[in-house]
């Protein structure tokens, strides 16, 4: 792709997601009212918070992968059970898949 | 507010910002691996502004894809900032000039923390530092990623993929626990095994996109109870 094609690609698409992020805003508050619509927006957040996790730590590219992202997301598990900040639940995975690696671990 | 619920509120959005922002340094590198310069790069961040459409922007275009397949993969993934909108409207109460910087802070992190907060003086407040630490640090690690590039090597070596992961994680924990959580956890579940029994057979982020059928459906279909407390 020539990089005048790419600046164009990159304009589009950065347009399209403010768009969607404005809509979001101009949406009459009125339709929160209903209890059904708001507990439908807290579910598909956690649906997709959820999906992303697994995306993040089981894909690469089109395939499922089990590497050292795994163990470490285990580990972010187990520090968020016993209530760790939010920073060293982050901390920790990376330091975990970073030493699994090092021990030769994908 | 309480002088307790604003300082959670604060901590909580230096902590997230931090934590973002650091895993700014991954899209960076890769996106420069994936063929964008530093310029292009910085312009996502800056313009796009949304992690999950920009890492899956840079993996079309690094994949070989067409400008068409990056920007609709790009639209579809950041279609949730769009129902993240009505989730932080009531908190914002921004008019004017205001209401287009919400809209472009509206974010995964932004709208986690605004919503976490029982108070909502505390979640307007969640949501503005949280928009705008995010937005400085993931900018900032966005560029020295960038300028990094090859010289960092591998990301991964530093395990910044699985710090992504546990970050998204942290996020939805409050959502899964505690009593009346119980529809959370079963939909959380669905949408794990749906993204991961489409990832191989849909492009990039689509999963995602996907997994909020499993939401829709449950939300359509589920008795509707009274609002959760949030934790």
């Amino acid at each position: 792709m020539s990089p005048t094609a790419t600046w164009l690609a990159v304009v589009a698409a950065s347009a399209l997601v403010f768009g969607l992020k404005l809509l979001g805003h101009l949406v009459p508050e009125h339709w929160l009212a209903k209890p059904r619509v708001a507990q439908t927006a807290a579910l598909v957040t956690v649906a997709l918070l959820s999906a992303l996790v697994a995306v993040q730590a089981a894909t690469i590219g089109r395939e499922l992968v089990a590497d050292a992202r795994l163990p470490a997301l285990g580990v972010a598990a187990v520090a968020l059970m016993l209530r760790a900040p939010f920073i060293l639940v982050v901390v920790l995975a990376a330091a975990t898949a970073a030493g699994l690696r090092a021990l030769g671990m994908s | 507010m309480t002088d307790d619920a604003r300082r959670a509120a604060l901590r909580q959005s230096v902590s997230v910002a931090v934590a973002t922002g650091l895993y700014g340094i991954s899209f960076g590198a890769l996106s420069v691996v994936a063929g964008l310069s530093t310029a292009q790069t910085m312009a996502l961040s800056l313009l796009m502004f949304s992690g999950g459409s920009q890492f899956a922007f840079i993996g079309v275009i690094g994949s070989g894809g067409t400008a068409g397949a990056a920007i609709a993969t790009a639209g579809l993934l950041g279609a949730r900032n769009g129902l993240y909108g009505p989730q932080v409207t009531p908190l914002l109460a921004a008019n004017g000039w205001r209401r287009p910087l919400a809209a472009q802070l509206t974010i995964d992190e932004s709208t986690a923390v605004a919503t976490a907060q029982a108070d909502p003086a505390a979640g307007r407040l969640g949501f503005w530092w949280t928009g705008i630490g995010v937005f400085v640090m993931w900018n900032l690690f966005t560029l020295l990623g960038a300028v990094l590039g090859d010289a960092l090597g591998d990301p991964r070596r530093y395990g910044l993929d699985a710090a992504a992961a546990a970050a998204f994680l942290a996020l939805v924990w409050p959502r899964l626990s505690g009593p009346g959580a119980h529809l959370s956890r079963l939909v959380a579940g669905g949408a794990v095994a749906v993204a991961l029994a489409l990832t191989p057979f849909t492009p990039a982020g689509v999963p995602v996109l996907l997994a909020a059928a499993v939401a829709i459906v449950v939300g359509a279909v589920a008795p509707v109870r009274p609002v959760e407390a949030r934790t």
